[in-house]
């Protein structure tokens, strides 16, 4: 009885994993969004240090790799690279692994960057990926 | 049978949904593209409501700029290339951030080299000012050196896409292929 409780107990546990290392990365959400919430410019305009977008936004091919910005406020304002409308979004796909900068003025540096790496490899580096993935969170890397 | 004509549905709809995302990142809704009225490097007043019915690739840059701009209307030019007849549908604008030394002549014979029918667009440091203000363009003067004429400018370096009722639909940003653009572009197009 314990044999076969340990067994099955094995089987599972390798077809996780197998799958943990060879199943597909795809998730149903790619989008990876920020937002200026309503108040932000009375808030800025108050005195007020207002950081939304991180100096570096990090992207991965297939899992989440389109960015997408909102204004949520009531003014026009300049999000990242792009001067957006009250009620606007900007959604921007990438289809290629790469660093890429954006001039930014909500940025010390005056630059943004999207950092977008490749999907982990069939295998240990995707095995190791979800792993991680599921120790952080518990969060999209298993659910795709 | 039924399960067949499922299936067919659905690819139909992955066919559609993959065919119909542009690759730039686009506005939702859509506003406006802002007028301006600039001096045109063909020697009229360069107007965006004059291209309604066209798309209009609108970029920003200056003639003396060694990398990015160079880089940007030769991808422009291959892409108004590659949409065959379609391309005449299609009007490529460039907006100087340098008013100091891009006058309309330098522009024209700057953006010729490219191709002829680039327009490129031009004025007082305010109207370039008030230009880039609408469209969230940033630019700043870099000098080179110790000479106050010795200088290049940081800029934005997108591309905007202009439908053909003047709404700007979507940004380009840099080093996309003319293959992306074409895509884009032929989209707008069909609308």
């Amino acid at each position: 009885m314990k044999l076969a409780a340990s067994l099955t107990a094995g089987i599972l546990i390798a077809s996780a994993a197998s799958w943990a290392a060879f199943g597909p990365v795809g998730a149903d959400d790619r989008e990876e969004a920020f937002e200026i919430p309503k108040g932000t410019w009375a808030r800025r305009m108050a005195g007020d240090k207002v950081e939304i977008l991180p100096g570096e936004v990090r992207l991965m091919l297939g899992v989440k790799d389109v960015l997408v910005l909102r204004n949520r406020d009531d003014v026009p304002q300049v999000f990242g690279p792009v001067l957006m409308m009250p009620g606007q979004s900007f959604k921007l796909p990438f289809e290629m692994a790469s660093s890429y900068q954006f001039a930014c003025t909500a940025h010390a540096s005056g630059q943004m960057t999207v950092t977008v790496e490749p999907a982990p490899a069939v295998g240990w580096e995707r095995l190791a990926w979800r792993t991680r993935a599921l120790i952080a969170s518990g969060g999209w890397a298993w659910k795709s | 049978m039924r399960f067949a004509l499922a299936c067919l549905l659905l690819l139909a709809n992955a066919v559609y949904a993959a065919e119909g995302k542009l690759k730039a990142g686009v506005f939702d809704p859509p506003r406006a593209a802002p007028e301006f009225s600039l001096n045109g490097s063909d020697g009229s007043k360069l107007q965006l409501s004059r291209y309604r019915g066209k798309v209009v690739l609108l970029g920003f840059g200056f003639t003396s700029c060694a990398f990015v701009c160079p880089t940007t209307l030769a991808t422009l030019a291959k892409a108004q290339k590659k949409l065959g007849p379609g391309g005449e549908d299609v009007q490529v604008v460039y907006v100087t951030v340098d008013p100091e030394r891009d006058s309309p002549e330098r522009m024209r014979r700057y953006l010729a080299a490219f191709d002829p029918r680039f327009l490129g667009g031009t004025g007082t440091p305010e109207q370039l000012a008030n230009v880039r203000q609408d469209y969230g363009i940033q630019a700043t003067r870099v000098p080179i050196g110790g000479d106050p004429k010795n200088y290049a400018v940081d800029h934005s370096s997108f591309v905007y896409l202009i439908d053909r009722e003047g709404k700007l639909r979507a940004m380009m940003p840099y080093g996309h292929s003319a293959d992306d653009f074409a895509h884009d572009v032929a989209m707008l197009l069909k609308k």
